[in-house]
C-alpha cells in the first residue's frame, strides 16, 4: 500500500538523519520525504510517503512513534486528507507549436509556466503524486530535460 | 530548582551523576576527557580504571544489569569512542541501562577531521537508546539528568553524552534541574486491564497453555508476580534464553529455555502448546525458530513494555501493553477476585511433567569425566543459590543454559542479543561491583575469555575477586560445532592451540590460576576461588570434539530439534 506518515518532530540539527536512518536500519522504504518547520519555530513537519504492505506500515509508525526526538506520528487516511506535491519540469521546445501545446497542458493540471526560451519552457505544477505522473507522461513526448519534486507534503481535513 | 553555582561543564557532569547516585565510573582516560577526569581528584565517585575501553562498557552493562541502575562508563574521543561502540550495542540489544560518556574535540573542531575526531553521534545512533551532545557547559546538567532518565525508564538502554572539551573546560552558571520535559518520550503505559482479563480467559479455555517469558520477566522483576501466575493456572514455565532464571528452574513447573540450544523438554512442549502467554519477549529467531512455523500453531498472548514489539516478529491475538510487572499483577489480581486457583492436573500437565522427568533422566550427555554437563552441575552444586552468573558466548554458554539451573531468579545474565565474545569478565567485574556480597562467575570459553581477558588488571588491582570458569577446548568451539556440522569438519580458522596458558596468565596480573583437570581437582578449585580474595581463573580442560545438543539448526523450527544420539 502507499502510505503517507506526517510527523511531528522537535525542530533539532540531526533528527531528520536518525529518521532516514531509521528506514535504513529496518528495511523500510521512503518513497519521498518533505520537511519544514511548522507554525511553532520548536517543531518540524516531516512527511514521508512510503510502499510498503499494511503490516510493516503499522511496524514504521511504531517504530517512528517510538523514538524519542517524535511528538506525534500519524498515518493519514488519503481520503481524508489534502496532500500535495511540487514539481518543476524542463521541457524541451523542438516545434514552433510545442509552446503552446505545453501551456495547454500546463494549464489543464493547474501548472504555471516559467522561463520560456527559444528551446526549453518551464513548468510548475502543484499535485497529487498521481497527477503529476499523469503529466509527466503527457509531457514525455515533447523530451523532458530535468524534473525537480519535493514530496508530498500533507494535512488531514478538519473534522476528519 | 537548585540555585544557581557556577561551575565547569566537567564538574557540572560529576555533580549531576553523584545527584543520580553514581557511586563508581569504569573508563580510560584520555586527551579528551581529561578535564572530566580530573573531577575525580575532587568528587567521591570512585574510578574503575578498565584496560580497554569496550570492556569498561560491559563493566558499566554488567553493573546495569545486576543493579537495574545505569552503569556509567567514560571514554576519550576517536578510537577511545569507536572502541566503546560493541559495548554500547551490545547493551542496546539486551535492553541495559548504561551511561556511556565520551569525550569529543572542542567544538569549533568538530568537522574538520581534528587528531581523535570521530563522529561518534553519527555512529552510535543506531545501537542508543538516545545520544546528547551539548555544545555549551550550561546544558551539561539537563542532559544528565534527561540520560539517566531514558537509560532506565521504560524498556531501559543506553545512553551516549558526547561532551566537548571545551565544554568540559567552560564554566556556566549551573542549575540543576529536577523537573524536565521530553515531549517525544511516553517509557510508561498503563496495561489494559479489558486486555489482561481478555488473556487470563484465553489461557482458560486453552487445552494446552504454556508460559513463555523473556527477558523483560528479569528487567522488572517480575519473579513473585509470574510464579504466582504459573502456579495459580498450573502452567509450565518456558523462558527465552535471556529469560533463563526468570523463573526457578528448579520448580516442578519450570522447563528451562527454548530456542536453538533449548532444553529438550522446553522445545518439545512449546511445539505442543496451543497458546502461550509471552511476556517480555522480543521473539527472537534464536528463541523461536522459523518465524512463520511458530506463530501459526499458537494462539498468542503478548505482553511488552516496548509498543513496537507488539507484532513486529509475531502476531498477537492479544497484546498487553505496559511493564510486565503491572500486567502479572493484574492478573494475579484478577486470579484472586475470580478465586481461581488450580488444583488438579490436567492431561497436558500431566503430560509436561512426565516429559520434564523424562528429558531430565534421559538427556544424553557427552561421554567421559569432563563433560560440560557435569563441570557445570559440579558448579551448581557447590555454588550458594544467590550467586551471579555471567556468560561469554559460545559453546560454554550454551552449555550453561543446559546444565546450569537457576535458583534465584535474577542470577544470570549474558550477551544474548548481540553475542558479543568478550563480554562475560568485565560484565562479571561490573556485576561484583554492584553485589560484592555475593560469588560472581563468569562461565567462559577459551576464546572469548581471550577478547577481554586483560580486564585481569582491572579485577586484581581495583580489588574485585570474580571467578572466571573456563571450559577450555583449547578450540573457537560453537563455529567448529558449526564446520562439523554444515561445513563437512572443514576446521578453518578456530584452533587455539592451548595458547596462551591460562593459569600463567592469571598469574602474571597476580591473580590465582588454577587448572582442573579432574571432578576432584574441579571440586577443590571451585571451594578455593570462593574463599580466595584475589580473582581466580579455573582452567578446565574439555574434549574439543564436544557438541551442543540438542540444536534447532537455523531456519527450522523447534519441533524439528537435534537430539544427542
Amino acid at each position: 500500500m502507499w502510505a503517507i506518515l506526517s510527523l511531528l518532530v522537535e525542530n533539532k540539527p540531526g533528527i531528520l538523519f536518525k529518521i532516514t536512518h531509521l528506514f535504513r536500519a529496518r528495511n523500510f522504504n521512503i518513497d519521498s520525504i518533505s520537511v519544514g518547520v511548522t507554525e511553532n519555530p520548536n517543531y518540524s513537519k516531516i512527511t514521508i510517503t512510503t510502499i510498503e504492505d499494511e503490516k510493516r506500515v503499522e511496524q514504521i509508525v511504531k517504530q517512528l512513534d517510538k523514538m524519542i526526538d517524535t511528538v506525534e506520528v500519524k498515518h493519514l487516511d488519503e481520503h481524508k486528507t489534502v496532500y500535495r506535491e511540487l514539481s518543476l519540469f524542463m521541457i524541451k521546445l523542438s516545434n514552433a507549436s510545442d509552446s503552446m501545446e505545453i501551456n495547454k497542458l500546463a494549464n489543464a493540471y493547474g501548472g504555471k509556466v516559467h522561463d520560456v526560451k527559444k528551446d526549453s519552457i518551464m513548468v510548475e505544477l502543484t499535485a497529487t503524486p498521481d497527477q503529476t505522473q499523469a503529466f509527466e507522461e503527457l509531457a514525455k513526448p515533447f523530451g523532458i530535460i530535468d524534473v525537480a519534486r519535493t514530496g508530498v507534503a500533507a494535512l488531514q481535513r478538519s473534522g476528519a | 530548582m537548585n540555585k544557581m553555582e557556577t561551575m565547569t561543564g566537567a564538574k557540572a557532569l560529576m555533580t549531576a551523576m553523584e545527584k543520580e547516585g553514581v557511586k563508581q565510573v569504569f573508563g580510560l582516560p584520555g586527551g579528551a576527557n581529561l578535564p572530566m577526569y580530573d573531577e575525580f581528584a575532587r568528587c567521591d565517585i570512585r574510578h574503575i580504571l578498565a584496560r580497554h575501553e569496550q570492556s569498561a562498557a560491559h563493566m558499566a552493562d554488567g553493573f546495569g544489569r545486576v543493579s537495574r541502575k545505569p552503569g556509567v562508563c567514560f571514554a576519550t574521543s576517536g578510537p577511545g569512542a569507536t572502541n566503546i561502540l560493541t559495548g554500547i550495542a551490545t547493551a542496546q540489544s539486551d535492553s541495559s541501562p548504561m551511561i556511556a560518556v565520551t569525550g569529543q574535540v572542542p567544538v569549533n573542531m568538530i568537522g574538520r577531521d581534528a587528531f581523535q575526531e570521530s563522529d561518534i553521534i553519527g555512529m552510535a545512533n543506531p545501537v542508543v537508546k538516545y545520544a546528547f551532545q551539548p555544545r555549551t557547559a550550561a546544558e551539561v546538567p539537563e542532559v544528565v539528568r534527561k540520560g539517566f532518565y531514558i537509560a532506565e525508564t521504560g524498556r531501559p538502554g543506553p545512553v551516549l553524552l558526547d561532551i566537548p572539551k571545551d565544554v568540559q573546560q567552560n564554566e556556566a552558571e549551573m542549575t540543576f534541574p529536577e523537573e524536565f520535559k521530553i515531549e517525544g518520550y511516553h517509557p510508561w503505559t498503563d496495561p489494559d486491564i479489558v486486555a489482561v482479563e481478555k488473556a487470563l480467559d484465553m489461557l482458560l479455555n486453552s487445552e494446552k497453555p504454556i508460559i513463555l517469558a523473556g527477558g523483560g520477566t528479569i528487567i522488572s522483576s517480575a519473579f513473585a508476580e509470574l510464579q504466582a501466575v504459573a502456579e495459580a493456572l498450573m502452567l509450565p514455565v518456558v523462558t527465552t534464553f535471556k529469560g533463563k532464571g526468570a523463573f526457578p528452574e528448579t520448580h516442578p513447573l519450570s522447563l528451562g529455555p527454548i530456542g536453538m540450544h533449548g532444553h529438550a523438554e522446553a522445545n518439545k512442549m512449546m511445539s505442543e502448546a496451543d497458546c502461550v502467554l509471552a511476556i517480555g519477549t522480543r521473539f527472537s529467531d534464536r528463541s523461536v525458530g522459523t518465524f512463520e512455523a511458530f506463530e501459526k500453531r499458537l494462539k498468542i498472548i503478548h505482553m511488552d513494555v516496548d509498543p513496537a514489539e507488539i507484532g513486529k516478529n509475531q502476531t498477537a491475538q492479544i497484546a498487553v501493553i505496559g511493564d510486565v510487572k503491572v500486567s502479572l499483577r493484574i492478573m494475579v489480581k484478577l486470579l484472586m477476585k475470580r478465586a481461581i486457583k488450580k488444583s488438579e492436573e490436567s492431561t497436558w500437565i500431566k503430560h509436561v511433567k512426565e516429559t520434564r522427568a523424562y528429558w531430565k533422566e534421559n538427556l544424553k550427555i557427552h561421554p567421559g569425566e569432563m563433560s560440560s554437563a557435569k563441570i557445570l552441575r559440579k558448579l551448581r552444586e557447590i555454588l550458594p543459590k544467590e550467586s551471579v552468573i555471567t556468560t561469554e558466548v559460545g559453546q560454554h554458554q550454551m552449555w550453561a543454559s543446559l546444565f546450569y539451573d537457576v535458583i534465584q531468579p535474577g542470577t544470570f545474565f549474558s550477551s544474548t542479543g548481540l553475542g558479543t565474545m568478550g563480554w562475560g569478565f568485565p560484565a562479571a567485574i561490573g556485576a561484583k561491583v554492584a553485589r560484592p556480597d555475593v560469588p560472581v562467575v563468569d562461565i567462559a570459553g577459551d576464546g572469548s575469555f581471550a577478547m577481554t581477558e586483560n580486564s585481569l588488571a582491572t579485577a586484581v588491582l581495583e580489588d574485585i575477586p570474580v571467578i572466571v570458569f573456563i571450559l577450555n577446548n583449547s578450540i573457537l568451539g560453537m563455529v567448529a560445532q558449526w564446520q562439523r556440522t554444515f561445513y563437512d569438519r572443514r576446521m578453518i580458522g578456530v584452533q587455539q592451540q592451548h595458547c596462551p596458558d591460562y593459569v600463567k596468565l592469571a598469574e602474571s596480573y597476580g591473580a590465582q590460576g588454577i587448572r582442573a583437570q579432574s571432578m576432584d581437582e574441579l571440586d577443590k578449585a571451585i571451594k578455593n576461588a570462593l574463599s580466595s580474595d584475589v580473582a581466580t581463573v579455573i582452567d578446565i580442560p574439555i574434549d574439543p570434539e564436544e557438541d551442543v545438543l540438542p540444536f534447532v539448526a537455523p531456519g527450522t523450527s523447534l519441533s524439528d530439534m537435534i537430539l544427542p544420539s
